[in-house]
């Protein structure tokens, strides 16, 4: 359990890392969630079920949706996929 | 008896009018750049950014020798930034190197407050869920604070994003590409996801006392379960069961029955009288005294919020 706990650990600084480096910003959302949902499980293998349920809804739920709202509002989302606005 | 002024044009109330409503510009010719003409950004008369020389516009832009104050702004700028941040790391080293150390038995956390929350909480409110126990009856006062600071955001972001349904009728043919387009599958999830969504968001909030969980978690699962049925059938099937006046109504309705009843418990702890609501056997629903209610009126405003959140940023209402 431990090293299962080393790895979320890991996993959590690199996607708190490259949530803020990456230039995408559907990417970095997506990161995001991930973030949101591996502090979930660390907060509930920290036993404090309450906020885990609170994290999976709250942060990987529904602000990152406002998130891609506002992105879709702000234009930021290309269509189709394509990363060529992003990438200049 | 007051001044007549033939001037009246000219005051600065009158000066402040005309550039409110955008009749004349204060900055024209004060300003310390020369405004560039139009041929020198774009060549031809007709507007094309990809005809733009970028070169030129960088070299306008980063003018700065002519505007040493600029750069003396700039320089200060950074240096203020980093000597703040510096400052702000410093206070809360400093701050958590006073913390007392883990474990320590003669550490706050360690004191007659947590030993008491242990040992007679269950008896004094009557929830198992001792958590919950603390957030709503014994700091009641704060989470009580905490729900009033959620409307009052909720509230400004409805007066901020709010449309009136004319204006959302004539922006229709722009918004309709964002409408949900009909799609079985996503549909036929939805119809088998959301009733177990809702029903375990009301799980959680009515079995806030017993087990982990409470208002907050479930109203925030019960609100996402709202949001993914609305991001899959529209806001047209949405509004036929939740539309802006059960909004009203179950969000101001909730807030008005939860402070009545903290108004309750203000009262009778303040005076010091013997609290008459009955608390129970610990470990049944309906027990701990009025923590079941207020877990019920903390999850509808919550789901109400996350809920109006999204609608107000996606359509500008309900």
């Amino acid at each position: 359990m431990e090293v299962f706990k080393d790895i979320l650990l890991l996993f959590l600084i690199v996607c708190a890392i490259s949530a803020s480096l990456i230039r995408n910003p559907l990417l970095s959302v997506i990161v995001f969630m991930s973030y949101s949902l591996i502090m979930s499980i660390i907060w509930f293998l920290l036993e404090s079920p309450d906020l885990a349920i609170t994290e999976a809804a709250v942060g990987a739920g529904v602000s990152s949706i406002l998130f891609f709202v506002t992105l879709r509002k702000l234009k930021a989302l290309s269509e189709g996929g394509d990363h060529e606005q992003d990438s200049r | 008896m007051s001044r007549i002024r033939d001037d009246y044009e000219n005051c600065l109330w009158r000066r402040l009018v005309r550039w409110m409503n955008g009749e004349t510009d204060p900055f024209e010719g004060k300003m310390e750049m020369e405004p560039l003409r139009e041929a020198d950004y774009f060549g031809d008369s007709v507007y094309n950014p990809d005809r733009l020389d970028r070169e030129k516009i960088d070299h306008y832009l980063e003018d700065t020798k002519k505007n040493t104050e600029m750069r003396a702004f700039r320089v200060l700028y950074c240096m203020g930034s980093v000597a703040l941040c510096l400052l702000l790391i410093a206070v809360l080293l400093l701050a958590v190197s006073w913390m007392p150390a883990l474990g320590d038995p003669n550490g706050p956390n360690n004191n007659e407050v947590s030993v008491r929350y242990v040992e007679k909480g269950m008896e004094e409110s009557g929830a198992v869920n001792m958590v919950t126990n603390m957030i709503l009856s014994y700091r009641g006062f704060d989470t009580f604070g905490e729900t009033c600071v959620l409307f009052i955001a909720s509230t400004c972001v409805i007066i901020l994003l709010r449309k009136n349904e004319e204006k959302i009728r004539n922006t229709r043919e722009t918004d309709w590409q964002y409408e949900p387009k009909p799609d079985a599958i996503l549909q036929k999830m939805t119809l088998v996801l959301v009733p177990p969504i809702f029903l375990y968001g009301f799980y959680i909030i009515l079995n806030g006392h017993l087990s982990p969980g409470g208002g907050f978690s479930g109203g925030a699962v019960i609100g996402a379960g709202l949001i993914l049925y609305v991001t899959t059938f529209g806001f047209h099937m949405t509004q036929r069961f939740f539309n802006e006046k059960i909004y009203e109504w179950v969000k101001v309705g909730a807030l008005s029955l939860y402070s009545v009843t903290m108004i309750y418990y203000f009262y009778t702890g303040a005076n010091m009288i013997r609290n008459m609501i009955p608390l129970g056997t610990p470990g049944d629903i309906l027990s701990s005294g009025m923590i079941l209610p207020i877990n019920l009126f903390v999850g509808l405003e919550v789901a109400c919020t996350m809920y109006a959140f999204f609608a107000l940023f996606r359509r500008g209402g309900m």
